[in-house]
């Protein structure tokens, strides 16, 4: 396939779409699709058909939009009407008052409008617009013309120049520059190299790379292959957890197209620039997103990290230089070369750029999967986009950053959500999870849930992180059924700073956060447990006052 | 391999045997479904690195992993038993025992933690008498526990053979459970 | 073999090192004390145990000695309160983490663990002690494998694998319900692959894996043999 060849797919899918008045888009994303989507989806096609207007309207699949909590969702284009909560019974009456009356029909209609007005679409920016199965689709919004662009006008420094002044930085957790990352590896002499995009997302609550990958394949896809190009990579791994089967699904569909077209594979739109990509898949472990552990994943061994340096970037897949990022951040490379470095840099703050996804969810009026600029306050994410916590209950915390996040208080909801000021608040950005927490639940059982999860996860290499945590949690036991101590605050702390500290990787470096975070904000807590023997929340049975009250 | 060398062994072996403490493992399989992963690994080119596309595959036709298979695997790929078993016990999604009929898979993420989907799992457990991760007495459920199946907007969720449960309570996984023995 | 071209300092001394040398080599080289309990020379780093860890000057994170290289102008410290205050730690993780009972242990003497907790001067450990029984697999003729006592540095693995090359041993599971297993977990007598060589019971640093009715002091080897060192650092 020639460059120009993309452009001409673009205008016949083009007229193809103008020869419809009406889109009807069903999500048929795994948020959806427990809900009856498909069923949806077939009901909303038979409608279309009973009633003759195969020639006006087009039924259509497409990712999420992010309103989970109101599944299943459907889009009405034009005007991108949001109906909630559809069932098949009522696609007939939809199709009927929308099409044929133009009405629209309001007791299905999603009211929240503050829910998209904060939010920035960048990534999932074709996320509710395409059929995410059809290469065409995405081809028709602009898809694969960075790759042309990159391929045909610039050399790999330019691309790697451009992704560099973007400011964009990994959205895997760490948040390291990714242009910088891109010239180590580009750097590197050993051949051959490889990329690896991060499909693990193993943090429990967390679900924003699913949802781009179940809903905009091919922006992946096209990610990586710029990558591979600036790199100078000829393979590349998407390494992608067991547990998402719709994922999986669409990737390989997605894989096999691009294969087709001739977008990955050899001599890349007509270049000498080859790039291939297989799909692997995880297991249940969430170490094995770790940088260094998902390469012994994928080299088939127990995906234990490595001990760095030698870092990827020299030495990674079977000892050669490996580019491994995320796939959200793959994700933003084709917009960063359509529209420049410089253009994406405006976007976010200064010093962290762009958008980030984050999976909300918890006690929140609307959780569900939202996209927002950098440096946006806590308190909007929250109130504004989340709705606040729903009625009668009082907000507790809220949790940044998954399993080995932080838990910050009210008053630290003014904070902006970018690297450094969630690091210095005790959190992480981690890959995204924000779960707001009301007076119902217990500071200590949440801290203990989460050590649990670390505990589970822990690989068992190091010492600390796996003879650590439990000890950590058994501490916090004991101060659940109110056997705990002022001593045993003291052990708890300085076990947390041990393991913190002397771990092997990113696991144990941040699973204490959630207790250093929660001693930090909400000592009182514990020492109610400890001293009063009262859980604030009521969720704790404590022995201790039983056994004295007798 | 030279006999010699183990030939001193063999009465303990033969003891343990008879005490039923091991398992026998034929050196052949004679399966027709063993067909199948020979074919994935053959399409891979016997290559050591795509162990767990193997186990899956082999998880995926038996619905669990028994020690002939991953000797089998072992074997062909040429990979040490002991990598291959500590590969398939490393990884949460492999099972090495034989499931129950009915699988109730609960989720503990996040999200329905929050919404109180421990006091659901702890209630099936008394209930039905099996504890997390078993399966129970007379081999009818299995319970397992995972972290975020990703309906988190619908917590707390509990999947029942595929079928998914959003917005549990006690009472609907119950009688679920129950309509089902 | 290369020149000591690489000049750094390690707790305020110059020192010089080949290119190719970790921090604990270069200091080792030059009679500076680091502790270490799953490093072995001869076998590769696994960098699990981290007492070796140091302190980088410019590095915000703690490094192990035994699997960093050196570097020109690096600077290094070895030893501060800091540091020794988590290695304490570590060693207490360790000593509750199973049930060590020196007094019980046939490597009582001998065992490198306990060398370190003199050392260190732990006299107790600050965490709850877990006395749970792993089992013990005497059925081999010579050796036995007693899980209470592994401290999983895996140099019975490593060796298995790199020395003899049979790779009967590995870990199974993972965190803290990982063990030491043989073949597809099977009694030790039962291994189809084990040679019975005897080097993990060499070189196990405590008393997990020993040779029945010996005196440890005759069994266990602190290094490994220097022509196979030798030979592996090329
Ligand atoms: C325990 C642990 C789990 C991780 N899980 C993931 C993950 O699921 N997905 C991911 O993209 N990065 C994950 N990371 C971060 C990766 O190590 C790595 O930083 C990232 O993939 C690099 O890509 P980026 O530069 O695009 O962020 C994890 C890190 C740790 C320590
Ligand atoms: S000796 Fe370096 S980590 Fe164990």
């Amino acid at each position: 396939m020639k460059p120009e060849e993309i452009q001409k797919i673009a205008e016949i899918e083009h007229d193809m779409r103008m020869a419809y008045k009406y889109r009807i888009k069903v999500c048929c994303s795994s948020g959806c699709i427990p809900f009856g989507a498909q069923k949806l989806l077939k009901a909303f096609e038979d409608a279309v058909k009973e009633l003759g207007l195969q020639n006006v309207c087009k039924v259509a699949r497409t990712g999420c939009v992010g309103t989970c909590s109101v599944a299943p969702v459907v889009l009405i284009d034009p005007g991108n009407h949001l109906y909630q909560n559809v069932k098949p019974e009522d696609a007939k009456r939809i199709v009927q008052e929308h099409v044929v009356n133009g009405r629209i029909l309001e007791e299905f209609v999603y009211k929240n409008e503050a829910y998209f007005s904060k939010q920035y679409r960048l990534v999932l920016r074709n996320a509710g617009k395409i059929d995410p199965l059809r290469i065409e689709d995405y081809i028709s919004v602009g898809g694969y013309s960075a790759l042309a662009k990159a391929l045909t006008q610039m050399t790999p420094e330019q691309v790697i120049y451009e992704v560099t002044v973007s400011g964009l930085r990994g959205r895997g957790g760490a948040g390291f520059p990714t242009g910088q990352k891109w010239n180590f590896v580009a750097k590197s002499t050993a051949k051959p190299k490889y990329v690896v995009a991060n499909l693990d997302e193993g943090d429990p609550g967390v679900f924003a790379n699913r949802t781009l990958a179940e809903a905009d394949p091919h922006a992946i896809i096209e990610g990586m292959t710029i990558a591979a190009y600036a790199v100078g990579a000829e393979k590349g791994y998407i390494y992608i957890r067991s547990e998402y089967p719709l994922a999986i699904q669409t990737l390989k569909k997605a894989i096999e197209q691009a294969k087709s077209y001739g977008l990955i594979g050899d001599n890349i739109l007509g270049s000498t620039f080859n790039f291939d990509i297989e799909l692997r898949l995880g297991a249940g472990a969430f170490v094995a997103g770790e940088e260094t552990a998902i390469l012994s994943s994928i080299e088939g061994l127990r995906a234990t990290p490595r001990p760095r340096p030698p870092y990827p970037a020299v030495s990674g897949l079977w000892g050669k230089p490996t580019l491994i990022n995320n796939v959200e951040t793959l994700a933003n490379v084709p917009l960063i070369i359509l529209n420049g470095g410089a253009w994406f840099s405006k976007i976010g703050t200064p010093k962290c750029t762009g958008t980030k996804c984050f999976s909300l969810t918890g006690k929140v009026r609307n959780p569900g999967l939202i996209e927002v600029p950098m440096g946006i306050t806590l308190k909007e994410v929250v109130y504004e986009i989340g709705g606040g916590v729903p009625e009668g209950r009082k907000f507790k915390a809220v949790l940044v950053g998954g399993p080995s996040g932080g838990c910050l208080p009210e008053s630290m909801l003014s904070l902006p959500i970018d690297y450094e000021s969630l690091t210095q608040a005790g959190a992480i950005m981690g890959s995204g999870g924000i779960v707001v927490i009301d007076d119902e639940s217990c500071i200590v059982d949440t801290a203990r849930f989460f050590i649990d999860f670390c505990m589970d996860e822990s690989c068992g290499k190091c010492v600390p992180c796996r003879a650590g945590l439990p000890k950590v949690r058994e501490i916090l036991d004991k101060i659940m059924v109110g056997e705990g101590t002022e001593e045993d605050l003291k052990v708890l702390e300085e076990l947390s700073y041990l393991i913190k500290d002397a771990s092997l990787c990113g696991l144990g470096q941040t699973a204490p956060n959630p207790v250093l975070t929660t001693l930090n904000y909400f000592k009182k807590e514990y020492l109610s447990h400890i001293l009063d023997g009262k859980c604030p929340a009521g969720k704790c049975n404590i022995k201790r006052m039983e056994v004295v009250k007798k | 391999m030279t006999k010699n060398i183990y030939s001193n062994r063999l009465p303990v072996v033969q003891q343990l045997r008879e005490a039923n403490e091991l398992s026998e493992y034929p050196k052949t399989v004679s399966d027709k479904r063993i067909i199948l992963i020979d074919k994935t690994i053959a399409a891979y080119g016997y290559r050591r690195d795509a162990l767990l596309e193997k186990l899956h595959v082999a998880q995926n036709i038996y619905g669990y992993l028994e020690k002939k298979i991953l000797l089998h695997i072992s074997e062909k790929l040429k990979i040490p038993p002991s990598q291959v078993y500590g590969v398939a016990t490393f990884y949460n999604y492999f099972k090495l025992k034989k499931p129950g009929s009915h699988a109730i898979t609960f989720c503990l993420g996040t999200a329905c933690y929050v919404k109180g989907a421990e006091e659901i799992l702890s209630a099936v457990e008394r209930e039905f008498n099996v504890k997390r991760g078993e399966t129970s007495a007379d081999g009818k459920i299995s319970i397992f526990v995972t972290r975020c199946v990703g309906a988190c907007a619908m917590a707390p969720n509990v999947i029942i053979d595929d079928e998914m449960i959003g917005k549990a309570t006690k009472e609907t996984v119950l009688d679920k459970i129950r309509s089902l023995l | 073999m290369s020149e000591r071209t690489v000049k750094l300092v390690i707790d305020g001394r110059e020192v010089f090192a080949k290119p190719t040398d970790t921090i604990l080599k270069a200091a080792k080289d030059n009679g500076i004390y680091i502790p270490t309990l799953c490093y072995l020379e001869g076998l590769t780093a696994y960098g699990g145990c981290r007492l070796c860890v140091v302190e980088v000057k410019g590095n915000p994170k703690l490094m192990t000695s035994c699997t960093t290289p050196v570097s020109n102008n690096m600077e290094v410290i070895t030893n501060s309160p800091r540091l020794n205050k988590y290695r304490k730690q570590i060693i207490e993780l360790l000593l509750a983490e199973r049930t060590h009972t020196c007094s019980v242990c046939v490597a009582n003497g001998s065992c490198e663990l306990q060398e370190l907790a003199t050392r260190f001067g732990v006299d107790h450990t600050s965490v709850s002690r877990n006395w749970k029984r792993f089992e013990i697999d005497m059925t081999h003729e010579r050796f036995v494998l007693d899980h209470n006592r592994c401290i999983l540095c895996t140099r019975c693995i490593r060796v298995c694998d790199e020395i003899e090359g049979v790779h009967v041993l590995d870990v199974k599971r993972r965190g803290k319900d990982s063990s030491i297993v043989i073949d597809l977990d099977e009694p030790w007598a039962a291994s189809y692959s084990c040679t019975s060589c005897g080097k993990c019971s060499a070189v196990c640093p405590v008393g997990a894996i020993y040779v029945k009715l010996k005196p440890l002091s005759e069994t266990k080897k602190k290094e490994l043999p220097e022509f196979v060192v030798e030979r592996r650092r090329r």
